[in-house]
């Protein structure tokens, strides 16, 4: 396991995590296009803009730990480890996909590298990890949870009952807030009382950190550290990552609400822009970088072609999965 | 007559009401800028400004509680859930304490609130944005439940769910915010609660459905006339109180019964329907509705799911074999 707290020192593995935000980024293109192309249906939320901090969060995580995100996941699932190849599967709706077509977009989940999913419910996730590090904690494990936010989540209940409940019994879990300052149409610094994120965290006790999200070596050193010592017993800890959402909320959001010169100072700060500069300052070639796009592009390509030509789920497998006692039958097609 | 969406059908009936009454106000997210999720409440926060149309965190728990607390204080809240699924954030304040609020306290209080909370599938938003739990809400002793079918329903019902001093649970159908009807505009009078329509006339078989499915029932019944069999489809509109005597005319004449509904069959509303009409009646009654399983995301999954018009007239076919 890579535990770094000086990133800048190993250019091999910043190519190696810039590849993976240049596969997210590529990944979350394709599936805005896909959607405008009429292959995917139902909600897009791309994770543009945002990629070094999932990069930089699970980098620093094992296989085992685990994960809960929310309804901007795909970033999250591809740094935890899912293939981006059975998740654009899953949002044509195919057989392959990480769930075989039954979730989507906002439901994708890949349990073999712990990640217990995406949610369209907002902070649904905070009480679901807080259960998986009782869970960790009942089976004597060393694993820890990683649980990811908005700044808009923040003022749902859960958010807060977690918190506290995590904090009364010390739980080993990482709550990640991407503060992008925005929620759908609203700038969530008018509906939100008080400092911020990271005072609400510390007034239940819980360390705060507030970080660059879009700077992938902070992102990297203060989760190396705060990851382990986590794992070392200090309970529960908060990082407040501070981003931007680079596109509209969903694919088919013009993000009309928005100030394009907002827009436009954002695009200089963005994560994919520094890294790339980083490297081309530290040695790494413009044609070695040009070389990884075009194959991470080439990967994501491929993808999407295979989708585009994979099988469509039988409509029996509607009824697979839902319950053990009680199962339904599949009534066939000639009811 | 005016043609308009469903949704701008609703956002007429809220503006209406909102002009007649100043205790009538809105909160829920995005309402403002956005206008709700499909426009229904576009331009109002301008028209009314932003403490009539409020825009709110994403706190469903408390959209839901402060409406309680603002009807009991004497205004007309409408609490705006966007999903029925995330009013599911929000049940106790709901089911504990806005239903049961005026009972509890012995009639100090009134709970003059709308709950609205769209249902239903809109294609491909999956598992936690396509359920329909009206029985939920039927189920629960203080509270109306709303199920508008057509723009003209989505206006009219609106409008006299705001002006009801019950709270009213108050379900739009995702899937019909772009259809388009006929609205009488110079018509201001709410419709009334409580009463079903009529929307095919027939002698064989009483088909009684609501919301996005009374279309399809409708679809069924134009393939059946071909076929010679005439179908009365009649459109619940209010499923609590629903219309007991236009159900009960309606199948004492043809003498069979067919409830359809897009919610799930087990523990679906349809069953207190057929089985009403079967203690009294004593006709055949069957039910359509959707298998137990959660809303698959995947096209064919979906399909699989749904009720078509083609399994409706199969199966009223067979009730008349
Ligand atoms: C309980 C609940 N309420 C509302 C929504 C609708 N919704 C989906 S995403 C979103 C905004 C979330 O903002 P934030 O938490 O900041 O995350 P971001 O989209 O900025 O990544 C809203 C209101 C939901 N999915 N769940
Ligand atoms: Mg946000």
């Amino acid at each position: 396991m890579p535990v770094s707290s000086n990133l800048a020192n190993e250019p091999a593995r910043v190519v190696e995590m810039f590849r993976k935000m240049l596969l997210i980024r590529a990944f979350e293109e394709a599936a805005g296009q896909a959607f405008h192309d009429g292959h995917v249906r139902g909600s897009v939320h791309q994770y543009i803009g945002e990629e070094s901090i999932a990069v930089g969060i699970c980098a620093n995580l094992r296989d085992d730990d685990f994960l809960t995100s929310n309804h901007r996941g795909h970033g999250h699932s591809i740094a935890k480890g899912a293939h981006p190849r059975a998740m654009m599967l899953e949002l044509f709706g195919r057989v392959g996909g990480t769930s075989n077509g039954k979730g989507g977009s906002m439901h994708i989940a890949d349990f073999s590298v712990g990640m217990l999913g995406a949610n369209g419910v907002i902070a649904d996730g905070c009480t679901i990890s807080v259960g998986a590090a009782q869970a960790i904690r009942l089976l004597k494990q060393d694993r820890i949870v990683v649980n990811f936010i908005g700044d808009g989540g923040i003022n749902r209940g859960p958010f807060m009952e977690a918190l506290n409940w995590a904090k009364v019994y010390e739980l080993p879990v990482l709550f990640v807030c991407e503060n992008n300052q925005i929620a759908a149409s609203t700038t969530t610094r008018l509906v939100t009382a008080g400092e911020g994120i990271a005072k609400r965290a510390e007034s239940f006790g819980i360390p705060a950190a507030t970080i660059d999200g879009n700077d992938l070596f902070e992102v990297d050193s203060t989760t190396a550290r705060v990851v382990a010592e986590i794992r070392n017993g200090s309970g529960p800890q908060l990082i407040q990552a501070m981003t931007y959402r680079l596109r509209g909320h969903f694919a088919h959001d013009p993000a009309a609400y928005r100030d394009p010169r907002e827009l436009e100072a954002a695009l200089g700060r963005e994560p994919m822009v520094r890294t790339e500069a980083w490297l081309l300052e530290n040695g790494v070639g413009a044609d070695e970088i040009a070389a990884l796009k075009a194959e991470v592009d080439d990967e994501i390509a491929g993808y999407v072609d295979e989708a585009l030509n994979a099988p469509w789920p039988d409509g029996s497998l509607a009824f697979t999965d839902v319950q053990d006692v009680g199962a339904p039958e599949y009534p066939g097609e000639g009811r | 007559m005016t043609e308009m969406t469903y949704a701008q059908a609703a956002r007429l009936g809220l503006q209406e009401e909102m002009a007649r009454d100043p205790l009538v106000w809105a909160l829920g997210e995005d309402l403002g800028f956005e206008g709700g999720m499909a426009g229904q409440y576009k331009g109002l926060q301008a028209e009314f400004g932003d403490d009539r149309i409020v825009d709110t965190p994403i706190s469903e728990s408390t959209i839901m509680g402060a409406a309680v607390g603002a009807a009991l204080a004497g205004t007309r809240p409408i609490a705006e859930m966007r999903f029925s699924d995330f009013a599911m954030c929000a049940v106790s304040e709901l089911v504990n304490q806005g239903a049961k609020a005026r009972y509890m306290f012995g009639g100090q209080g009134r709970v003059p609130m709308v709950a609205r909370m769209p249902i239903g599938i809109r294609g491909g938003i999956a598992a936690q944005h396509s359920q329909s739990p009206e029985a939920w809400y039927a189920h629960t002793p203080g509270l109306v439940v709303v199920t508008p079918a057509t723009p003209a329903d989505n206006r009219g019902l609106l409008k006299a769910s705001i002006r009801c001093d019950d709270p009213v649970v108050y379900m739009e159908h995702k899937g019909l915010w772009g259809m388009v009807g006929e609205v009488d505009e110079n018509d201001q009078e709410p419709i009334p609660l409580g009463v079903a329509a009529t929307i095919r006339s027939g002698s064989d078989i009483t088909i009684v459905s609501w919301a996005a499915q009374v279309g399809v029932a409708a679809e069924a019944a134009d393939a059946l006339a071909a076929d010679g069999i005439s179908a009365d489809v009649i459109d619940l509109r209010t499923l609590y109180p629903w219309d007991r005597d236009a159900v009960m005319n309606s199948a004492a004449r043809t003498g069979r019964l067919l409830v359809v509904h897009e919610a799930v069959r087990v523990g679906g509303f349809g069953g207190e329907i057929a089985a009403e009409v079967a203690e009294t009646l004593g006709v055949p009654v069957a039910r359509l509705g959707g298998e137990r399983i959660p809303i698959p995301f995947s096209i064919p999954l979906e399909e699989a799911y749904k009720i078509k018009a083609d399994r409706i007239a199969a199966r009223v076919k067979r009730m008349l074999a």
